[in-house]
């Protein structure tokens, strides 16, 4: 009996009329943990009832602690007929499992129906006695932390970093069962709310015991998804890096209040300065792996693509042999696993050396349809739900899943390799589904790691010390890890803009968070390539064949355009690269979102620049002058607007070293374009890198079009889809997450692919520009992490769900606080220097200054350049604060009303609270919500709908974090939002699943006040749930 | 392309001020979009046309939301749906409340029917206030009406714990919930001068001194419903008018004192026995119903138009009306001074408010 689980339940309140005639509810609760079940009294007549239960004890197994979610069930009492459901509440009691996290859960959880929504709140007081398992055989994984954060989390300090782990498990979908047909939607709502619920459960626990397997104690990084294959079953899946983690203890390891994330690490025992040099090349060589396996699973493995930099084994003089050495003790440490893959997208300083450049994978598969009726008839059981009694059945059904993954992260294995690298980071997998047709990909980034966080402590000592002395700061991580000599693709290097020393590609994507310690120039900006393709209707392998073979051009257009996007924004990388690739029923949709800066060790992009295809034709001459003029202005409007001013470098520095027969990569548009034309745009334009655009057809036409379509932010927004904006490190407090979905209906008539593409773009667009408009009082603001998803769930219908955070900055303060900061960068070199005397002095005190443009010279000077008109400067903002309409929002700090008892949640989808330190991670949390409705006019119709939905996901998550004692959710993520209508039948129903990290925060100003062990957002759980106890 | 859905949620709740008026005041999602194009919003933000619909759309959804929780401000305070800091609840709270002087003058003293509900259209049509305005503000009235009706305790103590309202807001509500319990007339031609402030203070007065809770505070309706017992009482005060020789001594007790103080002496010597006449006889009318109900009217037909004609100006009326109080103590004869002046010292500060143009 390794575990009692105690649940007491308190009081109701706000409850719904269930009895009409006296408009007041007779209410009892079933309290319910795997096959126990107990009830309160019955306490009649009140919406506000007070039952103060005595304590329930179920002694279970902590495998099924692990796996079960408790059940609470309002009902109201009625002695004729049978009693109404009121609604029900589960609590994943996950996070009392391990020592450090929570210890009781306790408050206000609403009360939700999958039918009606929030219905009144109940109190709830619910606690874990774990008694000590010395079954060494034990099944449960107990005591292993899970984290969505996709970094090490902020209070503790990563010891090794294991590698990827990954599971999944299969069951039927109770919405498919034949069963359906009689019960109820609630009933059906929620048999399927807890199969998942208990899926995750069982998923996590099997991931905790390989975590165990691997001597780690936590998983960082974990997602977990869901695929709603419709008849063909639910899997669902996770991946995450499995580490061992320590707690840092010592309130001084993470020290006093920096704004920016970053700088904790930086305040680690582990600084040193990162890798230096950079390059990426972004050719898109494709590497065609179609092998099509039509056996009882019919799959297309499709053409990958590798956007990146290639690399220099040969690397410079100094660093070569002790590259080669650190290559080899990674490569050992890597190769002992299977996938060398990380899900972190940033990393303790140090970890990334190189950075290779984005690899992808991606599979069509047919989905196996289940006909089993033997089934059916088990599933009727107790324990009915379990997954096991459905592998029994189809017990090749996870293996072929699994076959599946592992095929693809083959795939990303291989490219990685061939990029020079022995491991992938920033790795994500996801799938879209239609019909029976479902679209596999994964992508990552290749890198280059530094082994020594990879085993135990051996390999450090004097490597690490090298790897101190060798790698310059802010441009390590752009180096190619590949051989110059012997590239997978052509590319175009140069020597590091920053360090001299190595090479580096001329343009680098990765799906990774900047590194902290990057070079930055400017400030970065969202990024996106948006894209529709037609497809023929078909079925089975006909339609899966056609999908795959439209695959490989999307995914090279998707590419075009985040290459051109980028260039007409005078940037030269992209970071948080994610292209998402929707199946529809007619149709196929690409959406690629990144993040792009201009990284000071990569080479300045050179223009674009445009190409007509009869030359002679006058007037078209002079359209084309005209684009060609109007890419230009863009290109330098942009540069103006993001603040990209690199220093002019004198060419005899960087470019001479290399060869360099033409510097420049073409795009090709047509295959029968000559080579004649090269030569002639050459002479057109004497500037180096420049990218030409062939208009040659109405397409490429529309293509240039589309390009200047996309209007930049108002002024004060600057948007990112990665954690923190480039360039922004002066943030306030002030944070706002949101949802915000669109769904368009196309009109069927000629749909031809360009009037899809700009309905598509359209779309995307002015949803950008409502967010803007909506946040408008929060300027100046960052959008920061945006995250778009598009899905196809009918013919003509596109939705697409944004979640992101608005995050306000203080303009005058940055220049303070950059200027402070570097001070302050300096001074910690200095001191760093007289403690550790094996860092070569000229690191610290040379490096900065020498430096043809470094960071503190720039910070430096635009710091005295403004510093003659801060009262102006500050007269502007706060003329632009006061008279917005939510300018009020400020003053949320201000002391509440008395009788409030709502406690604040934040929500966040960034590792981070601005301007608080997190001092606890109470668990993870993972919800899954069904909710249905047969009355869609009466409540608003389909916005109405899914807006009251979105409102009562997020109450419940934070209700579940405040129970818990936190006061915030950090890397909160909206996985899926699947909508269905059915206007005529008046009927819609959506699922939604979240997650998230329950954390406890505190202000930075209030650090000092308040002692760290008694955050203040505890008072309200610890109050209610004092009351109880005693 | 059309829209089929759109929606926006944050985790804290956006309230625009602007679009919350606009709500406030009835408009439909139309209209509201109009008159924000017309504030010159799309300028100053370079927003499209369909960027405002779509806020506006939001906006209505989420205050359309709100509402059903607007009806018990309490639930707004402890409902997990929307964060809202508490800042801006008190905003929402305290404008659904609010309610315009047009409307309100036109319901005031009104029973709080269905009857009065439906001369809701002639009410919108007179003031130019949207039906669904009137209709939202004669249904708080109504509400707050329902909840305080019978409670026991302050009258605006009590609207404010249930209302959550503001103390000035609160006190507004008192007057109406007691205007409307009461039914005092404020319709009349005569009465159309005054304003809804001017109505309020006297209830004011009136809540403070002339009610049960102003005798006894652990009494049911105690500060809705008017002292009965005080009420037949003040049938007493009729000997003022009715026995002769007292009349003749208050008048020269008034006339002695304010001789030479008085620019409108003349005028005042005159009309004493009318006026004393006046503001006695409505004392002693109070036990009807119907007469409580005119009770302005007869203030302003017996008082304020006698004085008005006569251009009193309104330190004269005060000194008039101190004097004319105070006299009465020496009135060897008249014994009921503890009631006359409990009676007049409300009257004297209701009918000082109700003097003027």
């Amino acid at each position: 009996m390794p575990g009692k689980l105690k649940v007491k339940i308190v009081a109701g309140r706000h409850l719904p009329v269930m009895d009409r005639a006296s408009d007041l509810t007779d209410a009892f609760v079933e309290v319910k943990f795997g096959n126990t079940t107990f009830k309160t009294d019955v306490y009649l007549k009140s919406l506000n009832p007070q039952w103060n239960s005595e304590w329930f004890k179920f002694e279970v197994d902590d495998e099924d602690l692990q796996d079960e979610p408790l059940q609470i069930t309002v009902l109201d009492h009625d002695t004729y007929s049978a009693n109404d459901a009121i609604g029900k509440v589960y609590i994943d009691i996950d996070p009392l499992l391990y020592s450090e996290a929570a210890t009781v859960i306790s408050g206000w959880f609403p009360i939700y129906d999958t039918i009606h929504g929030i219905r009144g709140e109940i109190n709830v007081v619910v606690k874990v006695d774990l008694f000590n398992d010395l079954n060494r055989f034990r099944q449960s994984s107990c005591g292993v932390k899970f984290f969505c954060t996709t970094s090490i989390p902020k209070c503790y300090r990563a010891v090794i970093i294991h590698g990827f782990v990954e599971e999944l498990v299969v069951n039927e979908d109770p919405e498919y069962q034949w069963i359906d047909r009689i019960r109820t939607p609630r009933a059906s709502n929620e048999a399927r709310q807890r199969l998942i619920s208990l899926m995750s459960g069982e998923l996590q626990r099997k991931i905790g015991l390989k975590v165990l397997e691997m001597r780690g104690n936590a998983v960082v990084g974990y997602l977990q998804c869901f695929d709603l294959e419709g008849e063909s079953g639910l899997v669902v899946r996770a991946i995450g890096t499995a580490c061992t983690l320590d707690k840092l203890s010592s309130p001084a390891a993470f020290l006093p209040a920096c704004n920016s994330p970053s700088k904790e690490m930086k305040e680690s025992p582990l600084v040193h300065p990162p890798s230096h040099g950079c390059r990426s090349t972004h050719n898109s060589p494709i590497h065609t792996a179609t092998g099509s396996r039509l056996t009882q699973n019919f799959s297309v493995s499709v053409p990958t693509l590798i956007y990146t930099g290639m690399g220099s084994g040969s690397a410079g003089k100094e660093g070569g042999p002790f590259k080669a050495l650190l290559r080899q003790q990674t490569q050992s440490a890597l190769e002992q696993r299977e996938f060398p893959f990380f899900t972190l997208t940033a990393f303790p300083p140090g970890f990334l050396v190189h950075v290779g450049g984005v690899v992808s994978a991606r599979s069509v598969k047919l989905l196996d349809r289940i006909h089993n009726p033997a089934f059916v008839g088990i599933m009727g059981n107790t324990r009915s739900y379990k997954l096991l009694d459905w592998n029994s059945f189809n017990s090749d059904e996870p293996e072929t899943r699994d076959a599946w993954w592992a095929e693809i992260r083959q795939e990303i294995k291989s490219h990685a390799k061939a990029l020079g690298c022995h491991a992938v980071v920033g790795y994500s997998e996801s799938t879209s589904i239609c019909e029976e047709v479902c679209i596999l990909s994964a992508s990552g980034t290749a890198a280059v790691l530094n082994p020594r966080f990879l085993q135990d402590g051996t390999v450090e000592g004097c490597l690490e010390q090298r790897l101190e002395e060798n790698l310059p700061a802010g441009c390590g991580f752009c180096h190619i890890p590949y051989d110059e000599l012997n590239m997978p693709f052509p590319a175009h290097l140069t020597y590091c803009y920053n360090c001299r020393k190595q090479k580096v590609p001329d343009v680098l994507f990765t799906t990774i968070d900047l590194p902290i310690d990057a070079t930055v120039i400017g400030k970065g900006c969202l990024i996106q390539a948006r894209l529709c393709r037609l497809k023929k209707k078909a079925q089975a392998e006909a339609n899966a064949t056609a999908i795959s073979n439209l695959l490989p051009f999307m995914e090279y257009e998707v590419h075009t355009q985040l290459m051109n996007k980028l260039k007409l924004k005078g940037m030269n990388a992209l970071f948080g690269l994610r292209i998402q690739i929707t199946v529809g029923e007619n149709m196929l949709m690409g959406l690629a979102s990144a993040t792009g800066v201009y990284l000071a060790a990569l080479p300045t992009p050179g223009g674009i620049q445009i190409a007509g295809k009869t030359p002679n034709d006058g007037s078209y001459e002079q359209h084309i002058s005209h684009m060609q003029k109007k890419i230009n202005d863009t290109i330098a409007k942009n540069k103006e607007l993001y603040e990209i001013n690199p220093p002019e470098v004198s060419e005899e520095i960087i470019g001479s070293p290399i060869p360099e027969p033409r510097q420049r990569s073409r795009l090709l548009r047509s295959q029968s374009e000559s080579s004649d034309e090269v030569t002639e745009l050459d002479l057109s334009h004497g500037k180096k890198d420049a990218f030409v655009l062939e208009i040659d057809d109405t397409d490429a036409m529309e293509d240039v079009h589309s390009l200047l379509t996309d209007v930049p932010p108002p002024s004060g927004f600057y948007s990112c889809n990665t954690e923190i904006m480039p360039g922004i490190n002066n943030w306030t407090s002030e944070i706002q997450m949101f949802t915000s979905v669109r769904v368009i209906r196309l009109s069927s008539l000629n749909l031809t692919n360009q009037a899809l593409n700009k309905n598509f773009n359209d779309l995307c667009e002015n949803l950008l520009k409502s967010l803007y408009f909506k946040l408008r009082s929060m300027i100046p603001c960052c959008l920061c992490h945006v995250n778009f998803t598009v899905s196809l769930p009918e013919d003509e219908l596109i939705q697409v769900t944004v979640t992101a955070v608005a995050i306000t900055f203080d303009k005058n303060q940055a220049l303070q606080t950059t200027k402070t900061h570097v001070e302050k960068s300096l001074q910690r070199a200095s001191t760093d220097n007289e403690e550790l005397l094996q860092f070569p002095l000229e690191l610290c005190s040379d490096s900065l200054p020498s430096h043809p443009f470094p960071p503190a010279k720039e910070h430096l000077e635009s710091a005295s350049s403004n510093s003659g008109i801060p009262a102006a400067q500050r007269a502007v903002t706060v003329e632009k604060a006061s008279p917005m309409g939510e300018g009020n929002f400020r003053n949320r700090s201000a002391p509440p009303c008395a009788n409030s008892t709502v406690g604040v949640v934040k929500m966040t989808p960034l590792s981070f609270i601005p301007g608080a330190k997190i001092t606890k991670y109470l668990g993870i949390i993972n919800m899954f919500f069904i909710r249905e409705t047969t009355s869609l006019r009466e409540e608003g119709g389909v916005s109405g709908f899914l807006h009251a939905f979105i409102a009562e996901v997020f109450a419940m998550v934070r209700a579940h974090v405040a129970a818990l004692g936190g006061n915030a959710v950090v890397s909160y993520i909206m996985k899926q939002c699947v909508f269905m209508e059915n206007p005529n039948k008046n009927q819609a129903q959506c699922l939604i699943n979240v997650s998230g990290d329950a954390v406890v925060f505190v202000r930075e100003s209030e650090l000092e006040v308040v002692s760290t062990q008694q955050p203040t957002a505890n008072c309200q759980p610890s109050c209610t749930g004092g009351e109880v106890t005693t | 392309m059309t829209s089929e859905l759109d929606i926006f949620v944050g985790n804290t709740t956006l309230i625009d001020e602007d679009v919350y008026r606009l709500w406030l005041d009835g408009y439909s999602v139309s209209d509201a979009v109009a008159l924000r194009v017309r504030s010159g919003i799309l300028e100053q933000t370079g927003a499209t046309a369909a960027v405002l619909q779509s806020d506006t759309m939001d906006h209505y959804r989420t205050f359309h939301m709100l509402e059903r929780l607007l009806h018990a401000p309490p639930k707004l305070l402890h409902q997990l749906i929307f964060q809202i800091p508490p800042s801006r609840q008190a905003l929402l709270i305290e404008r659904y409340y609010a309610f315009d002087e047009a409307f309100v003058r036109e319901v005031l003293g009104k029973k709080l029917s269905k009857g009065t509900k439906k001369d809701l259209d002639d009410i919108s049509t007179k003031t130019g206030i949207t039906l669904k305005s009137c209709r939202r503000q004669f249904d708080n009235f109504k509400r707050v009406f329902k909840v305080v009706e019978e409670m026991r305790g302050s009258l605006v103590d009590n609207i404010q714990q249930h209302f959550l309202l503001s103390d000035r807001l609160a006190r507004d509500y008192a007057a109406i919930v007691f205007f409307a319990n009461n039914r005092f007339e404020t319709g009349k031609k005569k009465l159309q001068y005054l304003s809804f402030g001017d109505f309020a203070f006297c209830a004011e007065l009136m809540i403070q001194n002339w009610t049960l809770g102003a005798v006894d505070s652990q009494v049911d309706d105690m500060d809705v419903d008017l002292d009965k017992e005080f009420l037949q009482d003040l049938k007493e005060l009729k000997m003022l008018v009715a026995d002769k020789d007292l009349l003749d001594l208050h008048k020269s007790l008034v006339c002695t004192a304010l001789r030479g103080k008085l620019g409108v002496f003349s005028e005042m010597e005159a009309n004493f026995k009318n006026l004393s006449r006046g503001l006695v006889n409505v004392a002693a009318k109070l036990t009807h119903n119907k007469d409580v109900r005119d009770l302005f009217v007869d203030l302003v037909e017996k008082f304020v138009e006698p004085c008005r004609s006569d251009h009193w100006p309104l330190n004269d009326v005060r000194l008039f009306l101190n004097q004319y109080s105070a006299s009465v103590h020496s009135l060897d004869g008249f014994r009921h001074q503890a009631l006359w002046d409990r009676y007049m010292g409300t009257l004297r500060g209701c009918l000082l408010r109700l003097y003027h143009d």
